[in-house]
Parts: C-alpha cells; structure tokens; sequence
C-alpha cells in the first residue's frame, strides 16, 4: 500500500475526505464475522455495547481492522498510541455496515483499541499490544536533513543580499540624501522580512533591529532599528543621532549574518517558521501596523509570503511522500496570494498601506486565511509516522 | 410626523368595557413547577436533536436559548470546491450536533505537531439541543456556480421599506448558517469551526449573536420576553400545529422548484431598540403600542395569555380595547388575509454605540414558504403604521432559502447541487 496514502490516516477529517484506504462496505447482514480473517485483518465485532476485537496484538509495520457495527447506533474504531495519540481511525460506520482500517504502527509497544458508538465519549476500549520493531525508510530522516541543508541555503542567500542593500541604505540615511533613503527602505527590508522567523530566534535581534516606537524597553535600550529611520525619514526629519542609528542597524544586521551562520534548525521550525511568516501578514501588514510612517507595508507582505513559500519548498520532497495531495493545495493558495499582491504593484514597488480600502484588506485577509490553512498542516506532517 | 395623538395613545383614564379585567394587571401568572418536571426539562435541554430529517432541524425544532448566526460570501468560483465544502460541513455539523468534535481527531487526538481539528471550547459540554441550519441567499444564483435558472422567485430581493436603515455590511450573503443551542459556547464553537473550514472558499460576511429566544415555537414552552418587557411569540405558529406548517411554512411541491420541496424560506431582520425612550414610556402607553398585557401577556380585556384576542372589544367610549394601530393588531393574521410566519428570533446586545447608548434589539427570524406573500405584505403594514416603529430601525436584512432536510447519505442542499 503506497506509503502516502496510508499517511493520510492521520490528517484531520478536513483534508480525509474520501481516502483510498477504506474499502466499501463489506455488505451488512451477514452472520458474524470470522476471528481469523482468511486475509490476516483483524475482525472487530461493534455494537452498542460491546467492542470485541479478535486479536489483541499484531506485529509491527500495517495492521488491517475488519470492523463490522452490530449495534444500532452509528459508530467507530480508533487505535490509540501513547497519550490518546490517534494513529489510525474509521468514522461513520453505520448500523450493519463493515469498514476496514489499515494503519501503520511500525513501533512496538501497547497500544489501545476503541469503539465509539454514538461517536461520542471514551468509547470502549482495550489493550492492544503491537510486538517488535518494523524497520524505518532511511529516506525520511535523509530527506528531513536535506530539507533543513535546503533552508539554511536559502537564508544565507537572503543575508548575503541583506547586507550590502543595508550598507547602501545606511550610507544614503547618512549622506542625508532623504528621497532616495526613502527609496531603498522598503528594498532592503524586504531580505530581512523574508527570513524574519530566523531573526526573531536570536530574541535580542528582533527588538533591535525591527521594534517599533511603542514597545516597552529596559533601562539603556531605546528606539533603534529600521522603523527608528523610518520614523525620521517620514515623519520627523533626519535627527542628529540618525547617522549612528544608521550605523547601529548595519552592525546589527552583521550580527545577525555571524549568528544564522551557526543556528541549527529543525523541520518543525522551518514549518512553523512558514505558519508565523502568515500570522505576521495578518497581524502585521495586512492591519498596517508594520510600517506606520512610510506604508510600505505591501512590500513587507510580499517578502513574508515569499519566506513562508521558502521554508515550505525545502520540506516539499518530505510533503510529498507524505501527503500527496498538500503541496498541490499549497501551490494553488501560495499562487493565489501572489496574483491578489501583483494587483496592488505600482512601477518595480507597491501601492501605499493607505490607498487600500476595506474591499482590498478583505480580499487580502481572505487569501492569507486560505494560504494559512494548509500551511498550518506542515508541521503535522512532516513528522508523522 | 409622528403617528401618534399630541399627548400619547393612553387616554386620560379610559373606563373599560368587557369581562371585568384590568389594562396592565402586574400578577404575573407563572405557576410553580414540580421539582420532577423541572429536572426533566434540564436533561432535555441537554440532548441531541437529530440532524437528518425530512425538514432541516432549527425550525420547528423548541426554541433554544442562544443563537449564533453567520452570513458567508463564496469567495471562489470552483463549484467542485464549493460542493465539496457543504460535504464536509454535513459531516462536521452531523458530529456537532450529536455532541462529538468537530472531526475524529479533535482537539487531543492528532499529532502535536499539527494545529488541533478541533479548538476544544466544547470539550466537556452536552449536546446543548444544537441545530444548525443552512440557508441559500439570493445572490449566490447568479451567474457562478451554474444556478441561474435554479433560482425560485421567492428568492427575489426583499423591497426596500419605510424608515429601514439596511447596513449593506450586516446584510445579504450567498449563504447562511443559524446555529441554535441551550449553550451559547455549543453554538459559538459549531460555527467558528465551520468558518475555518470554509476558509478558502467561504469569508464570513456577518455574524450576530442572540440570546433569550423571543419565540416559543412550542406549546411545551413558556413564552419569553423581547427587550421591551412583552411576552413575544405568544400567537406563533407551534411545532404541534402540522396544519399551520403545511399551509405558511414548508414549501410543497407546486410552490416552487423540486429541490425546494420540504424547505423553508428564512428572513432574518436585524431591528436596533432604542431602550431607552421605551423605557421613559408610560406602562399604558406600552400595553397600548402592543396591544397585550405586559404583566401575562393576555390581550386586552381577557385574563390569560392564550385567551383570543378578540380585536372588536371595545371600552365604554366606543374606542377599541386593541388599539387600530397596536402592534398585534396590525401584524395579525385577521388584518393580513391569513397571512401567518412562524417566528424564531433573538435578544441582542452588541456592546454600545458611542452616544451613551447601548447597541440592543431584536434579531427578529422568521420562516415561512413565501416571503413576498407573508412577510412583505406584513411589514409593509407595520412599516407605515404601527408606533413601535417609533422604536426601532432595521439595520440589517437577509433573505435565504432553507433547502429540505438531509437524507441519510446526503448532504446539505444536495436537492440543489447533488
């Protein structure tokens, strides 16, 4: 049984739909099914009040369920790892029907069979013992490493133009020449915003270098960073310490090129990495908040998805194997976000934060929620079993 | 101009003819429960209502407490992604209202790696008598999905009527979701989870939430008070009245379209109370706008609720005990030809309004199987005549139609897209 179909077991109902798996209904009303199954499933007598499952352990790698519903009440049948953990279950078993269930369980160990009736409650359950170990693909572990190899790539291409466009804006800030600093502000930001995640796990960086005006600050911290100048470029006018702001903010962003040198990332990270890219959008740019002096927070929106589409395509040969049908979706939602922004271009950048009406912000937050979704389900499942 | 006389409808101390009874007698009439019935009437009002039925449920279905009602946008023109939408809503609404999560692995049972499918702010909480209700708006058959031609003339845009002040934000949608339920966290969380699933293909147009159902739409129900203090739904048609609902509420095959056979038509209304001139108003002045009794509900000249309102008793000066413009009157079905709607709607209080007031009214619900016969003619009436419209504002409007009930392997609207 392809691998990726069986990964699917653990996906939420959402993404289930009709699965492969689950072959049709063996007919209802049949005598009782046989214990010893003639092709090695294992029949699970259901009714209202019963659960009787004929084997109580099975050795590791696919176990197949025969569950027939003897009962009167629609049920179903979970296998249950440590901690309630689902890894596998069929829903929706009506009264007469049988279903079958094919899970992988390639760790040994005591696992749990339940039947819900009803559909609600604890279900009946009991002990199932799963012996001996079925061996991994090597290729999983390989292509996570790859995938996190694939991703720290990606960053330090983005560093490596971060630093130069920052020298460049920094040098402009300080020849005091303001049309064009305002210029090179949205650009240069936009390396940084690609890979924000990364930056905000220095903890220190972040404030530094991206706080805005508001934030609360410790004694001898204060206002530094890109929305510091942006402050003076737009609103207040080049200030006598802009120069060393200025400098600040390339010291700062050379640090953080020193410091991403070394970090070590894991997949989970780079998901949810990918899912707070989005959340930023929500919260961030599509409300205006990110850049309250210049606007140019379409520019900051289109960097955080592209770092979002980033981290996710260094996970897509994990994706795929997995769940064949997730990077499709996330092809198709990623497309859509881009076409919705490259509506809103004005020459090589963007139209202003407060030329958007409250149909164009819909629009917007409609497209992140329908990106969001699918991207939220990386993490879960990449690291599935 | 107002409609009313100079110096109010409550005439200096009108003598009163008929059996005796007082105008504004303050007995409340509510008798003590037993113990036995009222601890069966808690467990009830935790179970199940079943989903699947010939009609939909949340209709004829006893009144509950909360409600949560959200208007939804098709963001996409795919039909497959929209038809494959109401499938897994089916599935998530049959699990919800039978008490279960919204999907098998729930808020504990997936990967913790992964976003739960489930939020959990129902964990722990019964069934609550949730329904969930889907309604079609007009405006979804236009040209995208192919329903043109699908599209039944009862649908056709309610009129504009005097004094409405629509909000176009708080009215409309291609679809609709009313979610009732004893507990509004049970209804809250049915329909924040079919939301999120939406995403993508749906975008919440407007949502309103209601408490203190203003209808009973049963006879085993007593009948609750609106946010002007009157008992409301007194003369409703009931759930055990199957002659009402054939004749005003579902539509039967030579109505309209097949696929709208066994359904309903919703009218959901949005009507802001300014509470606080009804509250500067004589009690007399009230029972005569609404033509009841405040205290039990009675009409006037009559000792209980459920008494008839007989519109032709009159005091000892020839003057009608219910008044020509009261509300009751002119919303009867004496005045209309017949014309009957089984009502269902909700107290609301959405915060404040900036001068001090608070945001409150009636999120009126109505059902009925044809709203250009029923309630355009009736609110036309009220409209032009009634006080109360001294009252209110309707600030927001829909108009959906309610597809029959869900067969066994079907799913909802399937009468339309299957």
């Amino acid at each position: 049984m392809p691998r990726a179909i069986e990964r699917s077991l653990t996906l939420s109902a959402a993404t289930l739909g009709a699965t492969a798996l689950l072959a049709g209904c063996a007919g209802g009303g049949g005598g009782a099914a046989a214990p010893a199954q003639s092709d090695g499933s294992i029949a699970v007598n259901a009714s209202d009040t019963a659960c009787e499952v004929a084997k109580a352990e099975a050795p590791a790698g696919k176990i197949t369920f025969q569950i027939a519903n003897r009962g009167t009440k629609v049920t179903e049948f979970y296998l249950y790892g440590t901690g309630d953990r689902i890894m596998g279950e069929v829903e929706n078993i009506g009264p007469g029907l049988t279903r079958r269930l094919i899970v992988e369980a390639p760790d040994g160990g005591t696992y749990t069979t339940a039947c819900k009736p009803g559909m609600v409650g604890d279900g009946i359950r009991a002990p199932f013992t799963v012996t001996g170990q079925a061996s991994r693909s090597v290729d999983s572990n390989a292509r996570l490493a790859e995938a996190t190899a694939s991703y720290k790539r990606y960053v330090n291409s983005q560093i490596e133009a971060l630093v130069p466009k920052t020298q460049e804006f920094v040098d402009t800030v300080k020849a005091g020449k303001v049309e064009e600093a305002k210029a090179q502000f949205p650009v240069a930001r936009v390396y940084w915003e690609r890979i924000e995640p990364v930056a905000e796990s220095f903890g220190d960086l972040d404030p530094k270098v991206d706080g805005r005006e508001d934030d609360e600050r410790g004694p001898g911290e204060s206002f530094t960073g890109y929305h510091r100048l942006e402050a003076d470029l737009w609103r207040d006018g080049l200030k006598p310490d802009s120069g060393a702001i200025a400098d600040q903010l390339l010291v700062d962003i050379k640090d953080l090129q020193a410091r991403a040198a070394t970090v070590e990332l894991t997949p989970v990270q780079l998901a949810n990495g990918a899912k707070e890219l989005l959340d930023e959008v929500a919260t961030g740019k599509i409300t205006g908040e990110e850049d309250r002096y210049s606007h140019t927070d379409l520019w900051d929106f289109k960097a955080n998805v592209e770092g979002s589409q980033a981290a996710v395509a260094a996970l897509r040969p994990v994706i795929d194997e997995k769940d064949k049908a997730l990077g499709p979706t996330l092809d198709q939602r990623f497309a859509d976000v881009e076409k919705l922004l490259e509506g809103y271009r004005s020459g090589d950048g963007f139209k202003l934060y407060t030329e958007l009406t409250d149909a164009d912000k819909k629009k917007m937050a409609d497209s992140v929620d329908a990106l969001g979704e699918p991207v939220s389900q990386v993490a879960g499942v990449v690291t599935s079993t | 101009m107002s409609r009313r006389r100079l110096f109010g409808l409550a005439g200096a101390g009108a003598a009163l003819a008929g059996a005796g009874a007082t105008i504004g007698s303050a007995i409340s009439s509510q008798q003590a429960e037993p113990a036995r019935e009222a601890a069966a009437r808690e467990q009830a009002a935790q179970e199940a209502v079943p989903f699947r039925g010939p009609h939909q449920a949340g209709i004829i279905t006893p009144a509950q407490d909360r409600m949560h009602f959200v208007a939804l946008d098709v963001i996409t023109t795919d039909r497959a992604a929209l038809v494959d939408l109401l499938r897994r809503w089916t599935r998530a609404a049959e699990r919800m209202t039978a008490g279960a999560e919204v999907s098998p692995l729930g808020a504990l049972g997936g990967n913790p790696e992964a976003p739960p499918a489930d939020n959990g702010e129902a964990l722990g909480l019964p069934p609550s008598q949730l329904t969930l209700t889907l309604g079609l708006g007009g405006s979804l058959f236009d040209g995208r999905f192919g329903l043109a031609s699908a599209k039944p003339p009862a649908l056709a845009d309610l009129p504009h009527f005097q004094l409405d002040q629509l909000d176009p934000q708080r009215s409309g949608g291609d679809l609709c979701i009313q979610a009732c339920a004893n507990d509004p966290q049970v209804a809250v969380h049915a329909i924040r989870h079919l939301v999120r699933m939406g995403f993508g293909t749906t975008s919440v147009r407007w949502s309103q939430l209601g408490f203190g159902r203003t209808s009973s739409t049963s006879t085993a129900q007593v009948t609750p008070r609106n946010l002007f203090g009157f008992k409301d739904g007194t003369n409703n048609i009931k759930a055990e009245e199957p002659d009402r609902l054939r004749d005003h509420v579902w539509v039967a095959s030579e109505d309209g379209p097949a696929w709208m056979t066994g359904g309903s038509y919703l009218v959901a209304r949005r009507i802001r109370m300014h509470i606080e001139i009804w509250d500067r108003t004589s009690l007399a002045e009230q029972e005569l706008i609404i033509g009841r009794q405040k205290g039990s509900g009675a009409p006037p000249g009559k000792a209980n609720e459920f008494d008839p309102t007989d519109f032709d008793l009159t005091a000892n000066d020839g003057r009608p005990l219910v008044g020509e413009i009261a509300h009751i009157r002119l919303a009867s079905h004496e005045a209309n030809g017949g014309v009957r709607i089984l009502r269902r709607g909700y107290n609301f209080v959405d915060g404040a309004d900036g001068t001090g007031h608070l945001d409150a009214g009636l999120f009126f619900i109505a059902f009925m199987k044809d709203p250009h016969r029923q309630f355009v003619p009736l609110q036309r009436a009220l409209a032009s005549q009634d006080t109360l419209m001294e009252y209110i504002e309707h600030t927001g409007s829909g108009l959906y139609a309610v597809p029959p009930g869900v067969g066994p392997d079907g799913f909802w609207a399937d009468t339309l897209f299957g």
